[in-house]
């Protein structure tokens, strides 16, 4: 064996290229982050960069926002390699698509891929993914029937041509969407960070006198495969089952897995869920195997870097037709709405699998305030519209997290999805809304030995006398989040006015004048028995209003004194009656 | 004539002090004492006095940085403090983005919220964004809250309403009632403290000040009554965030500006030998026993910025503390230090860092107990450190004890020699630095290649040339007293204090140039007020920007202004110099699009006299080594023979071809193979890259 040491590509020098290409990938993500408009990239992360080695395995990602990358954007490289060989890319090319199946599962999702050359030959490709403002069609909604409906659709094809833009593709974009200097300014990004990327990389490789990935791809590769096979045979080998039932649109929507543990890997198999909705919450296969994916890395190898490698070990399928497999023509604008309920599914076969080592089911699917008015954009008599300010708010809220093996559960916190809300002084600063109330929602949070998340109660309205819409995109109202292992449901999400009607979950909804709208967003699922939980954390929870005496009682069984202390002697009644 | 100032940093291990009198420089390090922290300071200042023949009367400033406000938030050790918001808000501090910093770590904790949930009041009253009251203060709900107060031993006070940086006036009628009913209580309003729009950002702000304030009011009442009794008679002024110092009642009411104050100090240094040197980019790069500090500095002025997260309690991940929106020194801090522990992970990965040894038990070598390797394990290893002569010799370290330790957790598991596993250490913490300061340059949309790194802080000089490597740098410059950077920087600071207040305003027809002067004539009037204080004679410079953004976008980013007063041509001016810093910071404008403005700030400045520019570079001299040592070669990976020079020894002019290594008692200089080092004509060593 050579001396480590002096052997150029010795396994330190492996590992600082490599700890190189995670920083290449980072600042590509970064530089998008930066320039991108959508609120989603911007604030939610909702955005991807990767390198790939010249057969398409992906060598690196960014950790984003979103799970909804995970691997889809990695298959989305295949695509274009089938319809783009190699050997007929030159420096300077650039390639673009938003196709829901090829890409990330939904038309404002762009993806860009840019083969990297160095000193002529091509020696990587850099894929990104950033979601546009708007993609024209009826936009972030439920409300389409077919594809065709949702907007601007951009099959495989090039964006430049050997360092030269593809005029027709900008002009195209131009016409199709409603703000087309933002979308278009975001394409420019995504070329731009791929770009950066490619210029990295050159760097890096002559710094270290390297000519090619090959060796050091597959280090990374099997590296990685083999920490993530070695998480996986610590689990115990056999089949698991279960099975979630949420609101859906038109009719409760059930989401079945069969999760088969083995040596070789996991795979995930969807067999049994519901058909197809006739509405935009359908998923396409790779959006569902980005999200059950990063269900199964949370608990199975958080640690192990996504990379070809290691994401070859855990295998989704989902019969075609199903609301998890949705096939072209079926819309699929707000995806997310399903597709991030999937980790919760999957840690129900872990579940079965490890007992008690998963979370509860949370919220899991975002609770979004997403409202805008003025003349000509809400479903109102324009006579009452006519004075009013035009406005779009979007701002990302959350109910609770299921509650961890050990811990309680995240109030008001966005899982899967790792989104940031925008500031209610903001919005109310550049729109007319105003925001009453807003503050974690009493005993919401599933009772168990730990709590779940509390979800959140907010309140508003419009400070001038006009109607407005309201865009509900909402779930776990029918179907709150169920506890684990005794662990009691988390309070289901309502929404209504104030003055007492209800509002439909899903859709939009014009808020007449003068009324408030009054969310109240669901709470995770407990953990255990709730009679077991550490009688001074009911007590301090108790005091804190986070539940209510009559919570500590009668679901934890905790008499509490009037000051909020434990009543000890009531207290062995209530435990040991 | 009382001409001497002294400058006392008081960091977690060590107090650093620094004496300049009549253009001399006189430095020392005394062991901090925790319980006590201004006992270090008085031994530090007798120590110095005792050394240097000077008196108190000598003295015509005592500076002073702390770390004390900082360790009370990462520790949780300040005072019982509860929150006044508006009522409907009371979780906001805790809510904070709704968001989890780490995307896959299910079992990763949000920082708690320094007031707890049971003392966070609500308060029915509501003004909206553009100051109406829609709900008035509604006082006799006050009078329970107050009850509450007083049965819970509430020492300090925060209160936090919606929209009060528009209208503060809620915010000063509860002042006042507090003040009547608990005149013992402290109290912090966040229209005073950060009167910045967005309210996560504003009241953490707030509570952590409050959270301090006893904490440093007490403490800063000690000092400056046991200085009096020493005979001190010069103003004590106080180190901040931001680089300017503040007075002493500033102070106690702002003590929350008092955080990162020694970083900041170490920013200042770098700052003025890029003047001094005439160097338009330099990047700055401060290492000590647990973290390192990276700081852009472009034509002699590090960036600024208002936003800082202090406590970060998860691997020091961005997200894991406590946002702070006061002025600071931009910079980025990592985990690395000569005390951070080395591991290695499943995936035979070698990891540096965060975790740290500490000053106990420290590195493996200091033979306190310590089994994990440590950088500075590997550094004595590599021969980088020369374990009988550490601080200046007052310490022994034990060379086997690095060796064993380096050998089980790292050489062991992926079957390499203890040197190649010390290397592996090396190379890990360099290119996270590396990697880090790539980052933090892409943020603020920089470059890094061709800047002369700024090295100081115990460790910086013997990582600095690899680091440059790394980087695509072609010169380091070690300054003078490089191990006691921050506490030189102190003498060096202008004072100064920095006003900021959110105005939304959108560049179109409803722009009022009026309204800006009138706002902008507040803030100056506010600034020299607490400038004047501080230095009532002092020529005064200010400097004006404005957090810009296209509307609708999250981040701002800030513009300087030209000086007032305004008309209506400013809003043309404006989207110009817009359009011009953010095409600079991404390369992009987006024409059409509508221009905001979220906040305005004023800073106000002593005029701090140039440094004379450095005189060339003196004729080369070839100095004689005092000894040698074996040194690891990166580049050829072997160990070879290197010269040992005393940096106190060499001549300006004095050249010496890498590898050598220059010794100090504060620090070591790595010259690698392919460096020359230069001994400037006032004392910097220069390390030019000459190629391989």
């Amino acid at each position: 064996m050579t001396d480590p040491v002096n052997d150029p590509l010795s396994p330190i020098r492996l590992q600082i290229m490599w700890d190189r290409l995670i920083a290449v990938v980072e600042e590509q993500a970064l530089t998008l982050i930066r320039t991108g408009f959508s609120t989603s990239t911007r604030e939610a992360g909702d955005l991807s960069a990767g390198i790939f080695d010249t057969r398409g395995d992906m060598l690196a990602q960014a950790v984003t926002g979103t799970p909804g990358h995970v691997n889809s954007m990695a298959r989305s490289v295949r695509h274009f390699l089938e319809r783009f060989p190699v050997d007929e890319m030159a420096d300077g090319d650039v390639f673009l698509t938003n196709d829901p199946w090829k890409g990330t599962g939904h038309l404002h999702d762009f993806t860009f891929l840019t083969p990297c050359f160095h000193n002529g030959a091509l020696v990587a490709l850099f894929a990104s993914t950033c979601h546009v403002v708007d993609i024209g069609g009826r936009g972030m909604t439920s409300d389409g029937r077919t594809i065709y409906e949702e907007g601007l659709y951009i099959p495989l094809m090039r964006f430049a041509h050997a360092g030269k833009i593809d005029q027709a593709v900008i002009d195209i974009v131009t016409a199709n969407v409603r703000e087309p200097v933002q979308v278009v300014g975001d394409l420019h990004s995504l070329a731009t960070c791929n770009d950066l990327a490619c210029r990295r990389l050159r760097e890096m490789m002559d710094e270290f006198a390297i000519a090619d990935l090959d060796r050091l791809g597959s280090h990374i590769l099997d590296r990685s495969r083999t920490a993530a096979l070695d998480a996986i045979r610590k689990l115990p080998e056999g089949v698991y089952r279960h099975r979630m039932r949420i609101d859906g649109l038109e009719e409760p929507v059930d989401l079945v897995a069969e999760m088969t543990i083995g040596a070789d890997g996991i795979d995930v198999d969807f067999t049994g869920s519901s058909g197809i909705s006739s509405y935009g919450i359908n998923v396409p296969l790779c959006y569902t195997e980005a999200y059950a994916t990063f269900g199964v890395k949370c608990i199975v190898a958080p640690d192990v870097p996504n990379n070809a490698g290691s994401l070859a070990t855990i295998r989704i399928t989902a019969p075609k037709g199903s609301i998890l497999n949705a096939e072209h023509p079926a819309p699929v604008a707000v995806r997310h709405v399903t597709g991030q309920m999937l980790p919760d599914v999957v840690f129900g076969c872990l579940h079965e699998a490890l007992g008690e080592a998963v979370p509860a089911e949370g919220t899991s699917c975002l609770w979004n305030l997403y409202a805008y008015g003025g003349p000509g954009r809400v479903d109102a008599d324009p006579a009452l519209l006519a004075n009013a300010q035009p406005f779009t708010v979007l701002s990302f809220h959350s109910g609770g997290t299921g509650a961890r093996p050990g811990k309680d559960g995240l109030s008001a916190t966005a899982f899967p999805s790792g989104v940031r809300n925008v500031p209610v002084e903001v919005t109310e600063a550049i729109s007319p809304l105003i925001v009453w109330r807003k503050e974690y929602r009493q005993d919401s949070g599933g009772a168990g030995a730990y709590r779940g998340g509390l979800g959140q109660v907010m309140e508003l309205s419009l400070l001038e006398d006009a109607p407005f819409a309201f865009s509900a995109l909402f779930d776990r109202i029918e179907h709150p989040p169920r506890g684990r292992a005794g662990g009691i449901d988390g309070a289901g999400g309502t929404i209504g006015l104030k003055s007492g009607a209800a509002l439909s979950g899903k859709g939009t909804q014009t808020i007449p004048s003068g009324e408030r709208v009054v969310i109240e967003m669901p709470g995770g699922g407990g953990l255990g028995d709730a009679s077991t939980r550490d009688p001074a954390r009911v007590a301090a929870d108790a005091r804190a209003g986070l539940i209510s005496t009559a919570a500590a009682r009668d679901l934890y069984r905790i008499a509490l004194t009037p000051e909020g202390e434990i009543d000890a002697a009531a207290t062995e009644q209530l435990r040991n009656a | 004539m009382a001409n001497a100032h002294l400058a006392a940093d008081i960091g977690g291990t060590f107090t650093d002090i620094a004496v300049t009198h009549r253009g001399a420089l006189f430095t020392c390090k005394v062991p901090t004492v925790p319980d006590a922290p201004e006992e270090g300071i008085f031994r530090g200042v007798r120590q110095a006095m005792a050394d240097t023949g000077l008196t108190p009367a000598d003295f015509s400033l005592i500076v002073h940085g702390t770390t004390l406000a900082t360790n009370a938030l990462i520790e949780r050790k300040g005072a019982k403090t509860a929150m006044l918001v508006t009522d409907g808000f009371r979780d906001a501090v805790e809510m904070a983005y709704e968001n989890r910093f780490e995307q896959y770590d299910i079992f990763m904790d949000k920082p708690p919220p320094l007031v707890p949930r049971e003392f966070r009041y609500g308060v029915p009253e509501r003004v909206d964004a553009k100051g109406n009251v829609l709900v008035p203060l509604d006082e006799n709900a006050v009078a329970g809250l107050i009850e509450s107060l007083r049965r819970h031993r509430i020492e300090a006070v925060a209160i936090g309403l919606m929209h009060s940086y528009a209208a503060p006036a809620h915010e000063r009628r509860l002042a006042d009632i507090l003040a009547h009913d608990m005149p013992d209580v402290l109290v912090s309003l966040s229209s005073e403290v950060s009167p910045e729009i967005r309210e996560y950002e504003r009241w953490s702000t707030t509570a952590a000040n409050a959270y301090v304030q006893p904490l440093m009011s007490r403490y800063l009442g000690r000092l400056s009554d046991k200085l009096a009794e020493m005979g001190f008679t010069c103003p004590l002024r106080l180190m901040t965030s931001g680089g300017g110092l503040a007075s002493l009642d500033t102070a106690r009411r702002f003590p929350i500006r008092l955080v990162e104050s020694g970083p900041a100090g170490g920013a200042i240094l770098a700052a003025r030998v890029a003047r001094e040197c005439g160097l338009d980019r330099v990047l700055s790069f401060d290492m000590g026993g647990t973290t390192a500090k990276i700081c852009l500095i472009d034509d002699g002025a590090p960036q600024q910025s208002r936003s800082f997260e202090v406590a970060r309690q998860y691997r020091f991940l961005k997200g894991s503390g406590l946002p702070l929106r006061i002025p600071v020194i931009e910079m980025v801090e990592i985990g690395a230090g000569g005390g951070s522990i080395a591991r290695v992970d499943t995936l035979s990965r070698i990891h540096v860092g965060p975790e740290s040894a500490g000053a106990v038990p420290g590195p493996a070598c200091y033979g306190q107990g310590g089994d994990a390797p440590t950088v500075t394990d590997a550094n004595v290893t590599l021969g980088r450190i020369d374990p009988d002569n550490f601080a200046g010799g007052t310490m022994k370290l034990d060379a086997a004890l690095s060796a064993g330790a380096i050998d089980a957790a790292v050489g062991k598991q992926l079957s390499l020699s203890t040197l190649a596993a010390a290397f592996g250490i090396s190379e890990v913490v360099e290119e996270n630095m590396a990697n880090a300061a790539r980052v933090h340059a892409v943020e603020r949309g920089k470059e890094i290649r061709d800047r002369t790194l700024v090295a100081f802080g115990g460790g910086a000089a013997l990582h600095a040339a690899r680091l440059a490597r790394k980087l695509n740098i072609d010169e380091v410059i070690v300054p003078v007293a490089a191990g006691v950077g921050s506490a030189v920087g102190f003498l060096q600071a202008p004072v100064a204090y920095e006003v900021v207040r959110s105005r939304y305003a959108l560049l179109d027809a409803t722009f009022d140039a009026d309204g800006l002067n009138t706002l902008y004539a507040e803030m100056r009037a506010e600034a020299e007020q607490i400038v004047a204080e501080a230095a009532p004679d002092a020529v005064l410079i200010e400097t004006r920007t404005a957090d810009m953004r296209y509307h609708g976008q999250g981040h701002e980013i800030a513009v300087d202004l030209p000086a007032g007063p305004y008309d209506k041509s400013l809003r043309d001016t404006l989207s110009g110099l817009f359009e011009t810093a953010y095409a600079a910071t991404y390369s992009r404008r987006i024409p059409g699009l509508e221009v905001e403005v979220m906040n305005w700030t004023l800073r106000l400045s002593a005029i701090v006299d140039d440094p004379a520019p450095c005189p060339p570079m003196p004729d080369g001299s070839v100095p004689e080594p005092a000894g040698t040592r074996e040194l690891f070669d990166p580049e050829a990976g072997i160990l070879s023979t290197a010269p040992v020079y005393r940096r106190d020894a060499l001549a300006p002019g004095s050249t010496i071809t890498g590898p050598a290594i220059i010794a100090e008692d504060e620090t070591t200089t790595v010259v690698l193979t392919g460096f020359t080092a230069r001994l400037n004509a006032v004392g910097y060593i220069v390390l030019q890259w000459e190629g391989s």
